[in-house]
């Protein structure tokens, strides 16, 4: 980055600093508190209490275990999904990604490849998979949820070509016990330490750096950003690459902890994603969110379906809470911020019985 | 709920959200005392401990046939003494969905899982689990790998499936012409293995021989997935004399679009179905014959063997016998496996004696 670059998106932060710095008529400590993020974390928090009271065993180390396999494909993918999201675009294709991994793993492991050399050719395509989207979005400026629409189609196609129906599960026993290992007796998962690794990466990228700080000028306007010199066209297309590669972690966690490569692994978990990344508090129209938030997101998701079925509830009524949650998350703050516009034109017009339109009156 | 301070608005998000958790806690209560224990009563004519659970994971649930087995299921967990029976599982049958009902229920400490494996690898690290927790493992339906489970019941010998299916359709079509398979998900165990029965026998016998398979698809067990996959087959192969599908969900499915197609009555329909949805197709002339077993006897037969697994009374080897209620005595084959019985031929003159 040349110091003019620099100097820019530290302009745009410091725009976008005076822009989300509206007073908000509280400060410090009782305004994070209020934040939502405190208020998605509280919430989760809150889940974790209830259910623990109610739901006999819920409240275990093998809880905490079996959850955290669970929710590790969505977390994973959810972080560059979080960062895509606030520039306003999308990615569905990362499932089918995933698939593909999944299946080139499957189909290198039954060629005799060593797991090392698949594993890194199977991120290798992933990240392949993921410049395509990313060429597609940013440099030739195709509107991405078209793009990623037809990708997903096309990745989940090619893993059909690439494995066909069958199943790849002849993996070695100590991949696969390494990947559903706990580390002792606390009940999380070993891959845990590289998955919090790469949530706290994007983490620093998406709040401490430039680059991040650009996303969200992006994601409030295109132009603007533009107009300041934030390289928009780079910064989408390495974001559709990371996108492409974590991705392929999560195909290849997927592989070894089901211990079965298949076309159709991780279907339909890019609408999971995305809705975590929702109620994470990260708009759909870009701009707004971050990283806690949707790691508070994922984890409460998780949770209640992981608690809903140690307390046997039928599925159905899972996805009910879940959708139901999902709408109120997103329907809560607008109706929050449309009473404080209304709160806040009604005290306008207190102070001010008659509005005075030029200044000068009489005339 | 009148909001007058902006401070209120922002906790109404918390408290909104953390009511709708209440109220998740409180289905909870409710659907676990509603819909989990419906055999609680369980003290039938089987000897077993006075709390013993079992727990059947199907391979997707709102599936007819699927609802028919763990009927028999039900009645059999009540009549083989368990306490209570549970029916958990996934609303999509993908190969790993199936793993966190697992999971769940390891924790719930069930004595007996009772499942029809998705996919035979996918769920054996999890059922490994379950099985180092103390639970005992019956396979039914869809086998997982034999070092996964205890037993397997299966419905009837996988073989005579094939060739039950094989010789309807060659009976159909005149014993020459093209025919095609319409399959469920590409990963299902036991489908696959029929097919490969079938496509066996159609090379080996030269009864066979003028009978052309040309393609398989899968309608994934998905109702219109399966009707437009059935369309998509008679556009591509305009010389299909016949469809085999051996799974309920497709030969209904693939029935229906026929029935309203210019193919009615041209293009042969057998495989595996459910009289009860089969009925009109069959009475309107669309499907002459297909086959299947009594799918409740099945739920009914594997209650007993996981009983008897969990009193100790059988291990799953080869030669072991247990009673199996009402339908009297089973044995344990090769490979843990047991058979519950030969299939049905359905057609238009026995069809309406049978209720599922």
């Amino acid at each position: 980055m040349t110091s003019t670059e620099t100097s820019a998106s530290l302009t745009i932060a410091s725009t976008s600093k005076t822009l989300s710095g509206e007073p908000k008529g509280r400060t410090g400590i009782a305004r994070w508190l209020l934040s939502r993020d405190a208020i998605m974390i509280g919430i989760l928090l809150a889940t974790i209490l209830l259910f623990s009271l109610t739901i006999p065993r819920f409240a275990s180390p093998v809880t905490v275990g079996f959850l955290l396999l669970d929710v590790i494909p969505v977390l994973l993918i959810a972080m560059p999904m979080t960062l895509i999201i606030i520039t306003g675009e999308i990615d569905l294709s990362v499932a089918s990604i995933a698939g593909l991994t999944s299946a080139s793993l499957g189909v290198m492991w039954a060629a005799g490849f060593d797991m090392g050399t698949a594993i890194a050719i199977s991120i290798g395509i992933g990240i392949v998979a993921g410049a395509f989207n990313g060429f597609l979005v940013s440099v030739v400026g195709l509107p991405s949820l078209a793009v990623t629409i037809g990708t997903l189609a096309l990745f989940r196609g090619l893993a059909l070509v690439v494995i066909g129906d069958n199943a790849v599960a002849n993996f070695p026993p100590e991949f696969t016990a390494f990947f559903t290992s706990k580390i002792g007796s606390t009940g999380i998962p070993t891959v845990m330490i590289g998955v919090l690794l790469i949530v706290v990466i994007f983490g620093m990228l998406l709040h401490f750096t430039p680059f991040g700080r650009g996303l969200y000028a992006m994601g409030y306007s295109k132009e603007a950003a533009r107009f300041v010199g934030i390289d928009i066209v780079k910064s989408k297309f390495w974001l559709y690459v990371a996108s492409g590669g974590v991705s392929a972690l999560a195909g290849i966690y997927w592989t070894l902890r089901y211990s079965s490569a298949r076309s159709d692994n991780a279907s339909g978990l890019e609408l999971t994603v995305v809705a975590a990344v929702l109620l994470g508090g990260v708009s759909i129209f870009g701009g707004k969110g971050s990283i806690p938030g949707v790691f508070a997101g994922v984890l409460l998701i998780g949770t209640i379906n992981y608690a809903l079925r140690l307390g046997r509830v039928s599925d159905v009524v899972l996805i009910i809470v879940t959708g139901t949650l999902l709408i109120v998350s997103v329907i809560t703050p607008s109706i929050g911020a449309a009473f404080k516009r209304w709160a806040h034109d009604r005290r306008i017009r207190k102070e001010l019985p008659e509005p005075s339109g030029s200044g000068t009156p009489g005339v | 709920m009148k909001l007058s301070m902006t401070r209120r608005g922002r906790s109404g998000l918390a408290l909104t959200a953390s009511m709708i958790a209440v109220a998740a806690i409180a289905l909870t209560g409710c659907s676990s005392s509603g819909s989990g224990d419906k055999a609680d009563s369980g003290s039938g004519d089987g000897g077993g401990k006075s709390d013993q659970t079992i727990t059947f994971i199907p391979k997707q649930l709102n599936n007819p046939y699927t609802d028919v087995v763990l009927g028999g299921g039900e009645k059999g967990a009540k009549a083989a003494g368990f306490k209570s029976s549970q029916v958990v599982g996934p609303l999509d049958a993908s190969a790993s969905s199936q793993v966190s009902f697992i999971n769940a229920e390891t924790q719930a400490g069930t004595n007996v899982i009772v499942i029809a494996a998705n996919d035979p690898d996918a769920v054996c690290p999890s059922l490994k689990e379950a099985r180092d927790g103390g639970a005992k493992i019956v396979a039914f339906d869809s086998d997982t790998n034999k070092d996964c489970r205890d037993i397997f019941v299966s419905q009837v010998v996988a073989k005579d499936v094939a060739l039950i299916q094989l010789k309807l359709i060659s009976e159909q079509i005149g014993g020459e012409g093209d025919i095609a398979i319409l399959s469920a998900t590409a990963n299902a165990t036991n489908q696959n293995e029929w097919i490969k029965y079938m496509e066996e026998e159609l090379k080996s016998n030269p009864d066979y021989s003028k009978i052309k398979l040309v393609t398989k698809v899968y309608g994934d067990d998905d109702d219109t997935k399966s009707f437009q996959e059935a369309q998509g087959l008679m556009q591509a192969y305009p010389n299909l004399k016949g469809i085999i599908s051996p799974t309920t969900v497709g030969i209904a499915a693939t029935a229906r679009y026929l029935s309203t197609s210019e193919y009615k009555g041209k293009v042969a329909l057998t495989g595996l179905g459910l009289p009860n949805e089969m009925r009109p197709f069959v009475k309107d002339g669309t499907v002459t014959e297909f086959a299947l077993w009594d799918p409740a006897q099945l739920g009914y037969v594997a209650a007993f063997a996981g009983m008897a697994l969990d009193d100790g009374s059988i291990t799953g080897k080869e030669g072991d016998t247990f009673k199996a209620g009402d339908l009297g005595e089973r044995k344990v084959g090769a490979d843990g496996l047991v058979i519950v019985g030969p299939p049905t031929v359905f057609n238009k003159d026995n069809i309406d004696d049978y209720d599922f």
